[in-house]
């Protein structure tokens, strides 16, 4: 055991000055030869610290065991257990702050690269060719699930593996949700989701586009018009929150949101060729430092904006974002003015973004939230040269289906209301992932899709057994 | 898919489809819209419902021909279908039955959206007076339909080949002089024209309801492209309006906002036109 490497392997990469002209992912995945050597640093713990820090507790040492033996199937079929989307968990999840902080080995040296591994392992996989997952027998009861997000999706083949017929119905033309229009392609192919969502077909699942509940139909009408025995609503996080500061409705500040559909879903980059344009000027300042503003920032670079830059109040300690898309960004040449505000937006004549209006912090005392809380410094305001403003400070819930069903319990904030198990106030109504959390992440989001499936078996069970009776 | 069951030519520019699409036309009310896509590369081009017909389970939509995503959908004949369909969006127009008359005013291809309207108030048993202009005579369409749901209408050509002389702002003055009990008044037109309106009613303290137009993506609330400055608060179009108070609306800052991509829209219609550019011409 002594000739454990100390250090993990490296993830081989695009070169950032190559990768800052196109649009293909960064991370190219390890190796065989990779992944085995990164196995076998893991010490199996008998006491997994690692599985703690993983919300849906992959099975980590035993997928990562079988690894290590090139017993790459096996692993697979380990890792599935409990992730059902591993390609995209592996390419996404904050493992730094997940299963990678709990790891034993991060004490003394680097911890595994659980999720780089666990992106091996699915990979290797899809390039078998998909493997047939059998459904139960049929149920004969069928589940309506809102949104085809992680959560959606999730749930939906938990359910449709259980024997229920599953009709998913999303808002949009094409199912995926933030994977497919947030997250760009250099980050997650959508190949990638593509297949999870044929995967899902397969399990005769049927997934019904351009229906926006609420206004198309209403759950009410889904339960007592249409047989529908549930409904899971995964309608996720939409409503971009702005800053409330003068200008912002200017002419090149744009939401993240927009920025990034018009890129991702739209394919705004290869316009005219496709009809939905994306605007983009040379100076780009990117407000907030999450994935978001990360994702919105390495997407400027590649659309070929000269200067990007980061603008965010905190410290870089701070920064939400994913360590490793940080990295990246810098490496692709984005900029980060820390501890900077803005206050103002400024226009020209024509009513377009010129520049920007911002103020210095410094770190006082820590907030609620036990990160140092960002003082503004009197006196320090000072202007940027910008022409484009994408702001990426966060959303609100999707307001379209909970506010056409009534009596559906909703926060403060107008997220649902949900326990554990994604249950809502209405009997029969369950819901999860950002729609209930708030804006969060994709294994969270896949976690409470797969723990509302079972309730929903459950309550549907439950509620069979007493209409024998 | 949804088919295209019918095709109307209004004009050299403006076109009426009635489109297949069963599940907006059974929730389809006066003032909503509804998002198409023609095909995989498509814009998704926000329409108002300009009519439905539940049990046929069509929508029409009357659109003119403004930019490349709309001259490629007019270049679409009946028996062809359109990728997507999504509606009815937006928030429906609030009908009441008012102790009094009310206006609808509809200006070029927004005598489309103004029909439902002025069609539900007259339903709900409202003296419904409809004012629709157009530049000239060729570009009018319509009358007949807008006829039939009216206790009056009123034709306006901006160079008097048709109707009356003028524009619909003195028509609509005129009839305030003569009816001071005017109730509330609706305005769908180009942003000039709701803007004019909207100048027009103030003095005179008449609620007055404008649709607005603005750049859309989704849809649904999560873009933020629709942003609209509303009594200097904004609002999303999609899912707050496209209906707001036309004396609150800030339409200075609505019509700058339309022309955000106009150097792209240029370009997208040279492509279309000049076949390069790998633009969606069919012949790359
Ligand atoms: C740019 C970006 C980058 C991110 N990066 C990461 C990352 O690196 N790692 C990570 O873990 N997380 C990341 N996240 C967060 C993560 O994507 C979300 O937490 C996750 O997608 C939430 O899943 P969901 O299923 O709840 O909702 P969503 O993914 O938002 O899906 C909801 C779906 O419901 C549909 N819908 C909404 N309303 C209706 C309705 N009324 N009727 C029908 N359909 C409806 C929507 O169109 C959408 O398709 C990122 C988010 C963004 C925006
Ligand atoms: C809620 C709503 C309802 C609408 N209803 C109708 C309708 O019933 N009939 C109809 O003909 N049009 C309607 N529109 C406008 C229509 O969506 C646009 O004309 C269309 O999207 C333009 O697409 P394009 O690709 O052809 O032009 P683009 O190339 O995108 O634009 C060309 C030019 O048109 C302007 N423009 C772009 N979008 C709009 C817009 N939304 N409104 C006004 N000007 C715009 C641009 O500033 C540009 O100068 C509606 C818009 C909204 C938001
Ligand atoms: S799902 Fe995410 S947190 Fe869990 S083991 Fe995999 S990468 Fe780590
Ligand atoms: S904590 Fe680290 S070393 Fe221990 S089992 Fe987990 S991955 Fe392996
Ligand atoms: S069109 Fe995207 S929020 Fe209104």
């Amino acid at each position: 055991m002594s000739l454990k490497e100390k250090i993990r392997q490296e993830m081989p990469c695009q070169d950032p000055q190559v990768r800052r002209a196109n649009f293909d992912e960064v991370a190219l995945g390890y190796t065989e030869e990779q992944a085995v050597k990164e196995a076998a640093r893991c010490i199996q713990c008998k006491k997994p610290k690692c599985r703690e820090g993983c919300p849906v507790e992959v099975l980590i040492p035993d997928f990562i065991k079988a690894v290590a033996e090139r017993d790459f199937a096996g692993a697979a079929v380990k890792l599935k257990e409990k992730n059902a989307l591993p390609a995209i968990c592996g390419r996404v999840c904050p493992q730094e702050s997940q299963c990678e902080e709990k790891c034993i080995l991060g004490i003394k040296s680097e911890p595994v690269a659980i999720g780089r591994l666990e992106r091996f392992v699915a990979d290797w996989e899809m390039a078998q060719g998909a493997s047939a997952t059998e459904a139960a027998p049929a149920k004969g009861a069928k589940v309506a699930v809102i949104g085809a997000g992680p959560a959606g999706l999730t749930c939906a083949a938990e359910l449709a593996k259980l024997g229920y017929a599953v009709t998913v119905f999303e808002a949009l033309h094409t199912a995926g949700g933030v994977l497919m229009y947030g997250i760009p392609e250099f980050r997650l192919p959508k190949a990638i989701v593509d297949k999870e969502i044929a995967n899902l077909r397969q399990l005769g699942v049927e997934l019904q586009f351009n229906v926006v509940i609420g206004p198309s139909m209403t759950v009410e009408e889904l339960m007592n018009e249409q047989g529908y025995a549930a409904v899971f609503l995964g309608t996720g996080a939409g409503l971009p929150n702005f800053m409330g500061i003068p200008g912002e409705n200017l002419c090149g500040v744009f939401s993240a949101n927009e920025f990034l559909t018009r890129t991702n879903l739209m394919k705004g980059f290869r316009f005219p060729e496709y009809g939905t344009p994306v605007k983009l000027g040379r100076k780009v300042a990117v407000l907030g430092a999450g994935n978001v503003a990360m994702d919105a920032a390495r997407t400027a670079v590649r659309l070929g904006a000269e200067e990007v830059t980061i603008v965010y109040r905190r410290s870089d300690k701070e920064m939400p974002a994913r360590a490793e898309e940080i990295e990246h960004a810098r490496e692709e040449g984005v900029q980060f003015k820390l501890l900077t505000n803005p206050v103002e937006i400024i226009g020209d004549e024509n009513g377009w973004v010129k520049a920007m209006k911002c103020l210095r912090y410094e770190l006082g005392e820590p907030d609620a939230s036990g990160r140092r809380k960002p003082v503004a410094i009197p006196g320090s305001e000072f202007v940027m040269d910008m022409d484009t403003v994408i702001v990426a400070i966060g959303t609100g819930p999707n307001p379209l289906a909970t506010k056409s069903t009534a009596g559906l319990e909703l926060n403060r904030r107008g997220n649902i209301v949900a326990d554990e198990e994604g249950r809502t106030s209405i009997p029969g109504v369950f819901a999860g992932g950002d729609i209930v959390t708030g804006a969060a992440t994709v294994i969270l989001a896949m976690g409470a899709g797969k723990k509302a499936a079972q309730a929903i078996d459950a309550y549907i069970t439950a509620k069979a057994a007493e209409a024998a009776n | 898919m949804y088919p295209i069951v019918r095709k109307e030519i209004l004009s050299a520019s403006v076109k009426l489809f009635d489109l297949k699409a069963p599940l907006v036309a059974a929730k389809a009310k006066a003032g909503q819209f509804f998002i198409l896509r023609s095909d995989e590369k498509g814009e998704r081009i926000p329409l108002t419902i300009a009519d439905f017909d539940r049990e046929q389970g069509t929508i029409t939509a009357i659109f003119q021909e403004i930019g490349a995503g709309t001259r490629l959908l007019g270049q679409l004949e009946a028996g062809d279908a359109v990728l997507d369909v999504v509606g009815p969006l937006g928030v429906p127009s609030e009908i009441e039955r008012f102790d009094g008359p009310v206006v609808v005013v509809g200006g070029g291809v927004g005598i489309a959206p103004i029909y439902p309207i002025a069609r539900a108030l007259k339903e709900a048993g409202n003296r419904v007076v409809s004012i629709i202009g157009a530049r000239n005579k060729e570009l009018l369409f319509w009358e007949e339909k807008m006829a039939a749901v009216s206790d009056e209408l009123i034709v306006c050509t901006d160079d008097g080949s048709y109707g009356r002389k003028g524009f619909v702002t003195d028509a609509l003055k005129d009839f305030y002089e003569a009816n001071k009990d005017l109730q509330r008044v609706w305005a769908i037109g180009p942003m000039p024209m709701m803007r004019a309106i909207a100048n027009t009613t103030r003095p005179m303290g008449v609620h007055t309801i404008v649709s607005m137009n603005p750049l859309m993506m989704d849809g649904t609330g999560m873009c933020g492209a629709c942003r609209v400055l509303v009594g200097g608060e904004t609002k999303f179009a999609c899912v707050d309006g496209p209906e707001f108070d036309g004396h609150l609306v800030d339409f200075d800052l609505a019509l700058k906002r339309l022309t955000i991509y106009r150097d792209e829209e240029k370009r997208a219609l040279a492509a279309l036109e000049h076949h390069h550019e790998g633009g969606r011409c069919g012949c790359h």
